[in-house]
């Protein structure tokens, strides 16, 4: 294999990595501030692209873009007040189960909006063919914007939660609700807060990779397993190794198919997921011993 | 203030809850009645979703038992229910007429494990003979169950959660991906399934209601089974298990094998319906493999009530017969969100456990004080 | 049971006024209007409430009104049977329309079979009407013919190796299995056979497998929007060789979903997407155009192909009755008999060895210019 030919496989890793990367941050803060997995997560991209789209007829991309993080946005924030917030310590299968009713929800909604069609915004910059050329490999200056979306949400992230009083405060009540209660913290609304940054980043990723991928009413379960998937590789919780375990992920998907029928892609990251949660059930990059205080 | 009638209503119902045997006869006694009326009423046609529902009943009785009883979350079930009746359908619409010469062929041919058929077109194919068929695939299924039980049950939480999804949607994809099992379409020309001589599991007018009793007939010995279980010992070590798996485990509890048993027995009664209900369809598609019909079956548990099986009975006898009715036409995932979203609200601990008097107090404006409101 | 309730209420005014007032034809669809297959299903749902509505402001068929009863099964099998047994235990349909797809078909064949009832699937798969089975007819092309017009477009520009993509599904899975059975006797060799998933949200991987292969020609066969992202992933890595797409690519949205990157695309369809542009002197041309003004003027989106099979199964049923009355058997019979019909998909010439009637010339091959389609020039 020529070193170009690699390099384009190594290009295709980054594309699906970004993609999958972007959603599965978006787990992370709701984790971070309640320690329960959003399964609606990946509706909350499927409405990002879908109401920028609907905007984009309307204002500029930017503007569109904004809006629909906005929007999601309130959505995020309605979810949670209307589903969420007044549950009295909800089990941890309770709430799968009740965010899995809710992506049902969001999805049906969003298919009598909609209807079925398949929407696409614009490429943020170039065309549907245009390619930015690196040592003889291909890449798509829409997979540099997803790169850096999910960089600059990192960037983001780390400082909010280490940084910002705000942040801080969320990290308490994940970690322990009735103290951060005790202590004064107003424990509901930064249950909500996680729902709002949290749509709002979804959404975010849903635009940004709406070029690549196309939006549908349908998109959300896909886009939110895989997200899923390495946001749990990477640790729960962690955003950073969600980044990277998506990357990894992408990588071994892209290069799989060089040596297996791509009918199997899936199945190949799939495996190699269950064999990581068996032998490092923390994930890639979360250690053990988080892993056991976060288990309930 | 209580009459005599109303007294021994209450009797009754307390005895009911009591003894496992009188709620079997009650569920026996309804099972019949509902046949009754739809004869009655000359709408006999509806026993075909009725014995569809009470396949997919059966699947999700075994995962409230993982569920409930065991606190073990499932969402790959449909894979099991997949593998179950993908294997029966593989072996039985083979056809290996064309190796007749082989010596192992004719040998199993000669022990009646390899039986001839006719197909649509008047040709003649030799397949595997549907019960050796159901044995080997509920075997399949029980394997496979043990090994991904093995190492996956070590995991919690929404770990398990994760690691559960990806088997489901290894199966799917895997199905989905093999030519020899149909790919997309998915396997049909089905042969019927000879349970005792003369009984068939099969599609048709002529054998509703037979095929009727054989799907409730499975569900009510999978009940009587699960039933027994969860009042035996084992059932205690579960629910011992349930609250803290730790103290089970210092309590001498073999908590690892205790949790791969009832994975393995939940994991083998969606691969018996599985079986079955591909004889029924005469068919199995990929759709059967699907993550959606997982995070269903895992829905419908929440909604019965986990742990509750009469209510996770009741629940999916329902939803399963008006979906499969098109009742709903495309608004099928609407409604079930809906109720999904409105029961864990409500009642989260199932909908037989919704407490009205709670519930209407919740939505009513508030009295003024507690005391004008009687208890 | 409101459709029961309905049918006693119109026995029972059949009763009083026997002449006036009929009790309806019951004519079923089985078709996948949500889940993954509504690429097909809505608009073929679409097109048939909009074609019974006229229909019966016309009179019906045979004087009586039609009352259609579409039922969504979500392209799963297991549906499709329980509302095929549903439709004709209890409804007692005339006719069954759909269903969608390939697998739904195969599922419910027996069925249509036994209960003598007639299925007009709005399927590809060859292997419907093949083996012949009584009852059951398919309207859109054979995907034998599709494989053979891109085959023989390939020879004539002097292309023998190429790369194969299908999507996971019965549509992906019909037309790779025509491909390779095909291509020997065109003298094309298949270099790289993959099939991708149906959700699949970007092919760079595959399209570089296929690159690393050194293929002539990417010939990709799809519904799913996947289809209009292998070709943005093939150019964007810089592959300039012609892209071949199935029928499935009949559908505007994905070229305005691919942009810049689907100029140039060859495919084969029905020439339902270029009706504006064909002669006047083709036969198809009123039928085409008609319909499309119809569907676009009602629903406010773009006609595909599918629809029009759809549009065509009614057809070939409004034809039967208008022949053979209201006997089932004289219906099929008729059904089977049909010449010369022209509908969306080509002109059906029916007969009981062949239960589509479309031949090759059914297809035109198309291209996508300045982002419309256009017939390529011959």
């Amino acid at each position: 294999m020529t070193s170009g030919l690699l390099l384009q496989y190594v290009v295709a890793g980054l594309t699906y990595g970004a993609i999958y990367a972007v959603v599965g941050i978006g787990f992370n803060i709701i984790y971070n501030a309640t320690g329960i997995i959003n399964f609606a997560q990946g509706e909350f991209a499927m409405l990002g692209g879908m109401i920028a789209w609907t905007l984009h007829h309307l204002v500029p991309l930017p503007l569109a873009v904004a809006g629909a993080v906005l929007g999601t946005m309130v959505v995020g924030a309605l979810v949670e007040m209307t589903f969420i917030r007044w549950l009295y310590k909800p089990s941890v299968l309770r709430m799968i189960v009740i965010t899995i009713g809710v992506s049902i929800l969001i999805r049906e909604a969003a298919l009598a909006a909609w209807g079925e069609s398949v929407r696409a915004l614009p490429y943020f910059t170039g065309s549907e063919v245009s390619a930015i050329e690196l040592l003889g490999a291909r890449i798509s200056p829409q997979v540099l914007w997803t790169l850096s979306t999910g960089a600059v949400i990192v960037g983001f992230l780390v400082v909010f939660f280490e940084y910002t009083r705000v942040g801080r405060e969320m990290r308490a009540c994940a970690q322990n609700r009735d103290a951060a209660a005790l202590c004064g913290l107003p424990v509901r609304n930064l249950v909500t807060l996680s729902f709002v940054l949290s749509a709002g980043i979804g959404a975010l990723a849903g635009c940004v990779v709406s070029p690549i991928t196309y939006t549908s009413y349908g998109v959300g379960a896909g886009l939110a397993i895989k997200g899923f998937t390495v946001a749990i590789l990477g640790g729960l919780g962690n955003s950073l190794a969600a980044v990277a375990a998506g990357l990894v992920v992408g990588l071994l998907e892209s290069f799989s198919v060089v040596f297996l029928p791509t009918a199997f892609k899936d199945t190949v990251s799939l495996t190699i997921l269950l064999a990581i949660l068996v032998l490092r059930p923390a994930g890639l990059f979360g250690s053990r011993e988080a892993a056991r205080l976060k288990a309930f | 203030m209580t009459t005599p009638a109303a007294s021994a209503w209450s009797r009754a119902a307390a005895a009911l809850r009591r003894s496992a045997r009188l709620q079997l006869l009650a569920f026996a006694a309804v099972l019949v009645a509902a046949q009754l009326l739809t004869r009655a009423g000359g709408k006999e046609f509806l026993l075909t979703q009725l014995t569809m529902a009470g396949y997919y009943t059966l699947v999700v009785l075994g995962l409230s038992l993982l569920m409930g009883h065991a606190g073990q979350i499932s969402i790959g079930h449909a894979g099991f229910f997949a593998i179950g009746g993908y294997a029966s359908a593989f072996l039985t619409t083979l056809d290996l007429s064309a190796s007749r010469r082989l010596p192992v062929v004719a040998l199993l041919e000669r022990l009646h494990l390899l039986v001839a058929r006719k197909d649509l077109y008047g040709g003649e194919a030799l397949g595997v003979e549907p019960w050796a068929a159901f044995l080997v695939a509920v075997g399949l299924t029980a394997l496979v169950a043990v090994a991904i039980g093995v190492p996956v049950l070590r995991l919690k939480g929404h770990y398990l959660a994760m690691a559960t999804l990806a088997f489901g949607t290894i199966v799917g994809s895997v199905v989905v991906g093999t030519q020899r099992l149909g790919a997309a379409d998915g396997i049909s020309g089905v042969p019927p399934f000879e349970v005792l001589p003369g009984l068939r599991v099969m599609g048709g007018a002529a054998g509703r209601v037979a095929n009727y009793y054989v799907a409730w007939g499975l569900v009510a010995l999978a009940m009587l089974l699960l039933l027994n279980l969860i009042r035996s010992r084992t059932g205690r070590a579960l629910r011992a298990l349930h609250g803290a798996e730790e103290a089970a485990a210092a309590m001498g509890v073999d908590v690892a094998r205790l949790k791969l048993q009832v994975f393995v027995l939940s994991a083998m009664i969606a691969g018996v319906a599985g079986a079955f209900l591909t004889h029924f369809n005469g068919g199995i598609g990929p759709s059967e493999a699907s993550i959606l019909k997982s995070v269903r079956y895992v829905a419908i548990v929440a909604v019965g009530g986990m742990g509750s099986l009469w209510g996770t009975l009741a629940t999916s006898a329902v939803l399963s017969f008006l979906s499969l009715r098109g009742t709903f036409g495309s608004h099928d995932d609407a409604v079930f969100g809906v109720i999904l979203v409105a029961v864990m609200l409500l009642a989260p601990d199932g909908i037989l456990s919704a407490d009205l008097r709670a519930l209407w107090r919740r939505i009513a404006p508030a009295p003024r004080s507690r005391e004008e409101t009687p208890r | 049971m409101r459709h029961a309730l309905l049918a006693l209420a119109a026995a029972g005014l059949a009763a009083t006024f026997p002449a006036a007032a009929q009790e309806p034809i019951k004519v079923g669809a089985l078709l996948a209007v949500t889940g993954p297959a509504s690429f097909l299903g809505a608009p073929e749902a679409r097109t048939l409430e909009m074609l019974v509505e006229d229909l019966n402001a016309q009179g019906g068929l045979a004087g009586r009104k039609v009352q259609l009863i579409v039922k969504d099964t979500g392209a799963s099998p297991e549906k499709a049977v329980s509302f095929a047994r549903q439709l004709i235990e209890e409804e007692k349909v005339f006719a069954i329309l759909g269903p969608s797809t390939s697998g739904e078909t195969m599922a419910v064949k027996n069925l249509a079979e036994e209960a003598k009832t007639l299925l007009l699937s709005c399927a590809a798969a060859e292997v419907i009407v093949n083996p012949v089975a009584k009852w059951v007819f398919k309207t859109p092309q054979k995907d034998s013919q599709a494989a053979t017009k891109i085959f023989q477009h390939m020879k004539k520009n002097g292309i023998g190796l190429v790369g194969v993509l299908s999507s996971n599904t019965g549509f992906g899975k019909a037309g790779k299995e025509q491909l390779a059975k095909l291509a020997p006797e065109h003298g094309i060799q298949i270099l790289v056979d993959e099939v991708y998933d149906k959700a699949a949200t970007d092919l760079t991987a595959e399209v570089t497998k296929l690159k690393a292969a050194g293929v002539q020609a990417i010939v990709n066969w799809s519904i799913e929007p996947a289809q209009s992202i292998v070709i943005k992933n093939a150019r964007q890595i810089g592959m300039k060789i012609p892209i071949y797409q199935s029928h499935g690519f009949a559908n505007i949205q994905y070229v305005k979903a691919a942009g810049e990157a689907a100029e140039g695309v060859l495919f084969p369809a029905g020439r339902l997407v270029v009706a504006d542009v064909l002669p006047d002197s083709h036969p198809q041309k009123k039928v085409l155009v008609a319909y499309k003004k119809a569907y676009e003027a009602r629903f406010k989106e773009d006609v595909s192909t599918f629809g029009g099979h759809a549009y065509d199964a009614l057809l070939l049923l409004r034809k039967g009755v208008e022949q053979g009355g209201l006997d089932r058997e004289k219906v099929r019979a008729a059904v089977e008999n049909l010449k010369g019909v022209v509908g969306t998909a080509g002109i059906f010439n029916l007969s009981p060895t062949d239960h589509n009637g479309l031949d090759l010339d059914a297809f035109e091959m198309l291209t996508v210019k300045n982002g419309r389609f256009a017939v390529l020039g011959k």
